[in-house]
């Protein structure tokens, strides 16, 4: 790996006295899907927003692409960085093409609206996610599936070259947690996004991530390929619960609780 | 497809404007026809020798065509600024009337008037009074526990309330010869007594107001989504809410100084815009100019023409918005959840 496209470096946060977030240093490079796991209060979402820079990090540094975040505009920032909510609730009832549209805000001057250039990206961006049917439906009438799959369409349309997302599955089905994720997962490899999600289920992350950043109280436990940070001792211990890893062939699974 | 649907609406709304307007010219005590009333306009540009009573000229040039464009000028900005409020606060519920601005900046000017203060010192005075109030309503909501839609339609009450207090007081210690009539009637709204004088001066600060809000209108897409999202999406939102509140309350406050205080135009025209062009801002903020002129104009015809008085607007503008917006809200067709 080059120049990694996301390069942290001893990034800390603390609000006040309390420390969130604590010499915390990872890469993501092109391509590559990060998984951050870890249990509440463990300052994953602090993580995401210290990367998206809506918080302002107390240590340490972010480069994107090897630019300081923290000298970049909130434009320039915006077409490098996207961000997928955690949670949305709709007050008007825009049209799914207008809500992917408004990921097109960081390359519409102030002023000014968005072009056919832009209409055209975003129907791209509904087209890669096979959402272009619904284009014209009030996104407020979508499942919590469809709602996610926009989003991230809107994401898209930012044409940026690191995705963040805060727990993309939480409100979500059986089925619509695996669309979802296999989706992010495709455009990592597919555009060469660098992605970074926090997962609450570490098989999301063992599915889906190349890395994983086990995240703990006392700051990042462990990274790497999560085959080898994934291990029932250390999610024993972070959970404080029994843990076992079921291997059937290739596949893995991780599972809560002693067997009866 | 949509959009060449929305060119005719927008085109055909206007055209509706126009039309109103020359009916307004029309219509009251001394009707003139419509023929007369387009040649008397046409005269002062044409060589059209007058066939007609100069009394005509007077009540066309002098006395209805400055009060029908005020009306027309006034409605624009209340509609207008409903439409921001709504998009900005990404509440449906909310409008300069409904935040406290028309009140506080009526407070102002009832204020100035009482101190026997000159037009543009009323209207600096109605702005300032406007903005304390949204200030202090925003103030309210912010430290109220939930930030709910809900909590700040409730703060923009209670600030409103204040204002309308102070107003009452203004207008106890009035003096009931004088000044006491010229407040409350035009507190309750009225452009009985809009002039070219007054036209234009509101007029040169509305108009950049409108056209400035039209350039940002499509920033409100952006800020309805919440400052979470606004903020990922690359936007400065307390700053961009600063500037469109700032505008807001402008064009809000000069509207107050020359119509005084008008209730609903703000809250009822965007929703009956959005139920015709959709909720997309790039839209709707033109689309509700529009409607805000025409039901303005329309409205202020009824005002002067119904009695052989003149009802107050803030009266007409609530016997029609109240129910209009309740059937509104029954249907759940005004383009919100």
């Amino acid at each position: 790996m080059d120049v990694p496209v996301v390069d942290i470096q001893g990034l800390g946060f603390s609000y006040g006295e309390a420390v969130v977030l604590h010499d915390f240093s990872m890469q993501v490079g092109q391509g590559q899907v990060v998984a951050i796991v870890g249990p509440n209060a463990a300052g994953k979402t602090t993580l995401l927003r210290c990367l998206e820079r809506v918080l302002k990090p107390t240590a340490g540094v972010v480069r994107i692409d090897g630019r300081d975040a923290g000298t970049l505009s909130a434009r320039d920032l915006r077409r490098d960085v996207a961000a997928v909510p955690q949670a949305h609730a709709p007050v008007f009832p825009y049209t799914v093409e207008e809500v992917v549209l408004m990921g097109r805000n960081p390359h519409v001057g102030v002023g000014s609206v968005p072009g056919p250039k832009d209409a055209e990206k975003a129907r791209e961006a509904l087209a890669a996610l096979g959402m272009l049917e619904v284009a014209g439906r009030p996104y407020t009438q979508l499942s919590g599936g469809q709602l996610q799959l926009v989003l991230l369409a809107r994401a898209l349309a930012q044409e940026a070259q690191v995705l963040l997302l805060d727990e993309p599955t939480s409100h979500l089905d059986f089925r619509n947690r695996y669309v979802v994720l296999d989706r992010v997962r495709r455009l990592a490899t597919e555009r060469g996004l660098a992605a970074v999600m926090t997962v609450h289920d570490p098989n999301d992350a063992l599915q889906y991530a190349d890395r994983v950043g086990l995240l703990g109280e006392g700051g990042l436990l462990a990274t790497g390929i999560p085959e080898e940070v994934l291990t029932a001792d250390r999610l024993q211990e972070l959970y404080h619960m029994p843990v076992e890893v079921l291997t059937d062939g290739s596949r893995r699974v991780i599972v809560a609780g002693g067997r009866a | 497809m949509r959009e060449r649907r929305y060119g005719w609406t927008l085109a055909a709304l206007w055209a509706l404007v126009l039309l109103a307007l020359l009916l307004s010219l029309c219509v009251g005590r001394y009707a003139v026809r419509a023929g007369t009333v387009v040649r008397v306009l046409l005269a002062r540009f044409l060589p059209i020798s007058p066939d007609w009573d100069p009394t005509v000229e007077t009540v066309v040039w002098q006395v209805r065509l400055p009060r029908v464009l005020a009306g027309a000028l006034v409605g624009t900005s209340l509609a207008a600024g409903g439409a921001v409020f709504q998009g900005l606060f990404h509440n449906p519920l909310v409008s300069p009337y409904v935040l406290g601005v028309s009140s506080g900046a009526g407070c102002g000017a009832a204020v100035a008037i009482l101190l026997g203060a000159g037009a543009i010192l009323t209207q600096a005075s109605a702005f300032a009074m406007g903005a304390v109030a949204v200030l202090l309503t925003m103030l309210i909501a912010r430290s109220g526990r939930d930030g709910s839609q809900v909590t700040l339609v409730l703060a923009g009450f209670v600030v409103g309330s204040l204002f309308s207090s102070l107003i009452s007081g203004a207008q106890y210690v009035a003096d009931p010869a004088t000044r006491l009539p010229q407040i409350v009637f035009w507190l309750m709204g009225s452009l009985a007594a809009a002039q070219w004088g007054d036209l234009g001066r509101a007029a040169v600060v509305i108009i950049p107001c409108l056209a400035a809000v039209t350039a940002l209108r499509w920033k409100l897409n952006i800020l309805s989504m919440g400052d979470e999202e606004a903020r990922s999406l690359g936007e400065n939102p307390p700053a961009m809410r600063l500037l469109l509140i700032g505008l807001t309350t402008m064009m809000t406050a000069v509207s107050v100084s020359l119509a005084g205080v008008i209730g609903w135009v703000g809250l009822v025209v965007p929703h009956l815009s959005r139920w015709l062009v959709g909720p997309d801002a790039r839209r709707l903020v033109p689309a509700s100019m529009a409607v805000g002129a025409l039901s303005m104009v329309l409205i202020d015809d009824v005002a002067r023409t119904l009695l052989t008085a003149e009802i107050p607007l803030g009266i007409l503008t609530g016997i029609i918005g109240a129910p209009v917006f309740a059937v509104l809200l029954l249907r759940r067709r005004s383009g919100w959840e």
